[in-house]
């Protein structure tokens, strides 16, 4: 700096600093910068601070001190946090495979040519493109204990005779915050998976069938494996979404009835937001950090065989 | 027209991450310069009309008398606490925050002493309640200024009781059991909330523990007492009391349910504040009885059962904190005395119509309980309140136990399948967890 400081400038000639972004190097840096900002304010710096919480016993208001592993012991040694954990899995295992294969049976037939085609794309579009929570509350409505339309018409249609306690019974209670994520989350895979549909050259399965392929066959042995790689993704992406999954448990149960429907999200929210102990709170979210990471990193491996291959 | 060169953009982008840095290094919101503006957050209240006093008459009225702008915001009354939460640890949010019960016990370090104004308004109003004063303050520091008490009371169909023989609502938990069995058996179950939401599922749940002689804690405030015969023989009781004579749904309510569902006269009884009765004055033609009655005209109140150890009460409490990241705190609490100068608290007293009882013993006399015979019980709602961590103090643990719904889980649980035992055991590891 000495030395460029001595230097003597024609009077207008542009200042060293921006010369310096002449440089292609470091324009590059200068443009990741934003991107770099806004990864370390919004990803980087809560995950940061969310691991140093959970290593505390920090409450709200109340910074707290060093307590080590203290909230990850609490946490595996509570029963709700455990019922959390299960109720993750089973929620993410069961919606994903159902989301999955209702997806690609709506691709495939998304994928025909029919009259209205895109006016029906458009349309199955719809439970993905709603603010979650308004549809969620619509849902809520129509699980209601006592004003279910779902019971109404069931009666009126003499399925049932009683009433049928969705969000008040432990079992139902799971069972219908699963339809919902999986309305949700079809046409998700459904688009998705369609975009891949429409990738693989319909000549592949014209020349299978002249070749006697039923069916099946060509789906098994053309389409499965060239959408293989999309599915990955899609599946990968859903699996993050669904394990971190907020707000359709929030708004439809809170978790209850008696902590029966909790997540991971729901859980840590309702300790660390609710009652305002974020240490407790900030263990429960981390928690299901590994898993997600194996979750990905096993993904990630096997895309990359499957694009390898 | 200017020409956007990259050197431009480049200038633009850095001084945008300056400001960004300067934001975050501050670690809080910009500040405007600009009149002072209070904000002032609280539920949505049951009674609408009283918001809309408060919108339309009152909060003018302060911001004249008081020079300052004021921005009033309601929300659901489950979403107050994650505010707070939110609110202290950013540093900035409303300056007075409405929270329930005993609620700011869990924020003491995040708020300001408020003793000076409660003492002011409990040497000129009769004092203030007992409870209060438990729920409020910690012996030392108001945490949060009273504001009211919405009295917990069972609104039940005189008719329908009637129907079924009995004339006058029944005075112990069995004889409760015995008609709503009866009810129930007709179609017109009772109804009570058993989940998280702050007001009808503690209100209903803590009294009957202590009406079978269950406690949390010992008076010393640490020893967990709850594993008791006689919490297990509440817990038994209401396993039964829920399957034999409740809609079942309720373990999936919040507080707005129960209104709905007597309102539609699905229920026959349901223990709530007053808000039922109070839609059923507001809209008498809309509510009619099956026989064509105007709803309003079959509706009373009483309170909770005695059990085998006597007879208890919880209300929901409401009350103001001042927040101490408030940049604002001598406006807040000129607009907090404000509001509870009698002549304009009374304003918003009577618009809620009894719904809330104050916090003090001088409006006991006021004419607005003669007036209308329905709503005489909660007229001493906040003489009879037992607050909640008894037999300990009701303070940040109880607080804590509350909030978690440990004791509502308690019951659920048991509804759900549980045994007594198993379910009263969970209660006392959770208890343990929080008062060792």
């Amino acid at each position: 700096m000495a030395i460029a400081e001595t230097r003597i400038y024609m009077p207008g000639a542009p200042r060293p600093r921006l010369r310096l972004l002449e440089d292609e190097r470091w324009l590059a840096f200068v443009l990741l910068v934003p991107t770099l900002a806004l990864l370390g304010m919004f990803i980087a710096y809560p995950f940061v601070r969310g691991i140093l919480l959970s290593v505390t016993n920090a409450r709200v208001g109340v910074p707290g001190e060093f307590v080590g592993l203290a909230n990850f012991y609490k946490i595996f040694n509570d029963g709700i946090f455990r019922t959390s954990v299960y109720n993750t899995f089973v929620y993410t295992g069961v919606t994903t495979v159902f989301k999955l294969a209702l997806g690609l049976w709506l691709a495939m037939l998304l994928n025909r040519n029919f009259r209205g085609k895109a006016f029906t794309r458009a349309f199955i579009l719809l439970p993905f493109i709603i603010p979650t929570v308004l549809s969620t509350f619509a849902w809520k409505w129509m699980f209601d204990p006592t004003f279910s339309v779902l019971n109404w018409l069931l009666y009126h249609l003499g399925l049932i005779t009683g009433r049928i306690n969705w969000l008040g019974d432990p079992d139902l209670a799971m069972i219908s915050i699963i339809i919902v994520n999986i309305w949700r989350g079809v046409p998700f895979f459904a688009i998705s998976l369609l975009a891949g549909l429409q990738t693989i050259s319909p000549e592949l399965s014209e020349a299978a069938a002249i070749d006697g392929a039923k069916p099946l066959q060509r789906f098994w042995y053309i389409t499965w494996p060239l959408l293989l790689p999309v599915t990955m993704v899609v599946v990968l992406f859903s699996v993050i979404q669904t394990f971190a999954d907020f707000q359709i448990v929030y708004v439809m149960t809170g978790g209850g009835p008696a902590n029966a429907t909790h997540l991971f999200a729901t859980y840590a929210y309702q300790i660390g937001i609710g009652t305002g102990i974020l240490s407790e709170g900030a263990a429960i979210s981390l928690a299901m950090f590994p898993v997600l990471f194996l979750v990905v990193i096993i993904q990630l491996l096997y895309i990359r065989r499957v694009e390898v291959r | 027209m200017t020409t956007v060169t990259r050197r431009n953009v480049l200038k633009g982008g850095t001084a945008l991450a300056g400001g960004m840095a300067g934001i975050l290094a501050s670690g809080r919101a910009p500040a405007f310069a600009q009149g002072t503006t209070v904000h002032w957050l609280r539920w949505n209240d049951f009674v609408p009309a009283s918001d809309q006093l408060l919108r339309k008459e009152l909060i003018p009225a302060a911001e004249k008398a008081l020079g300052i702008k004021i921005n009033l915001e309601t929300v659901n009354g489950n979403d107050l606490q994650p505010r707070v939460t939110a609110s202290v640890q950013s540093g900035s949010g409303p300056d007075l925050i409405m929270v329930f019960n005993n609620q700011s016990a869990l924020y003491a370090e995040s708020v300001v002493d408020l003793s000076d104004l409660a003492e002011e308004v409990s040497n000129r109003e009769g004092g203030l309640y007992k409870y209060s004063r438990a729920v409020t303050s910690d012996g030392k520091k108001f945490n949060s200024m009273p504001w009211t008490i919405v009295g917990a009371m069972n609104a039940y169909r005189k008719s329908w009781f009637e129907e079924i023989g009995v004339t006058k609502f029944p005075e112990t938990w069995d004889a409760y059991y015995d008609a709503g069995k009866k009810l129930k058996a007709k179609g017109r179950p009772l109804g009570q909330a058993v989940s998280h939401s702050f007001g009808d599922p503690p209100t209903f749940v803590y009294p009957l523990m202590w009406s079978y002689g269950g406690k949390e804690v010992e008076a010393d405030g640490k020893t967990v007492a709850i594993n008791s015969k006689n919490t297990v023989e509440s817990v038994k009781f209401m396993t039964s009391f829920y399957k034999d004579t409740c809609d079942e749904g309720g373990l999936a309510w919040d507080d707005t349910s129960n209104n709905r569902a007597f309102l539609s006269q699905t229920i026959s009884s349901t223990l709530n504040g007053a808000s039922i009765y109070i839609e059923s004055l507001r809209n008498p033609d809309k509510y009619i009885t099956e026989k064509g009655a105007q709803l309003k005209t079959d509706i009373l109140h009483a309170p909770l059962p005695k059990g085998p150890q006597g007879q208890f009460g919880l209300h929901t409490f409401f009350s103001h904190m001042l927040m101490s990241y408030s940049p604002n705190q001598k406006a807040a609490k000129d607009l907090l005395r404000w509001v509870h100068t009698p002549a304009n608290y009374e304003k918003w007293f009577i618009s809620q119509k009894g719904f809330a009882t104050p916090p003090t013993a001088q409006w006991e006399n006021h004419e607005l309980w003669g007036a209308d015979a329905v709503m005489d019980p909660f007229k001493v709602a906040g003489k009879l309140g037992q607050a909640p961590g008894y037999a300990g103090p009701a303070g940040k643990k109880a607080a804590e136990v509350l909030t978690k719904y440990i004791i509502v889980d308690m019951y659920a649980k048991a509804i759900q399948g549980a045994s007594a035992e198993d379910a009263v055991k969970w209660a006392e590891d959770e208890l343990k967890k929080i008062y060792t």
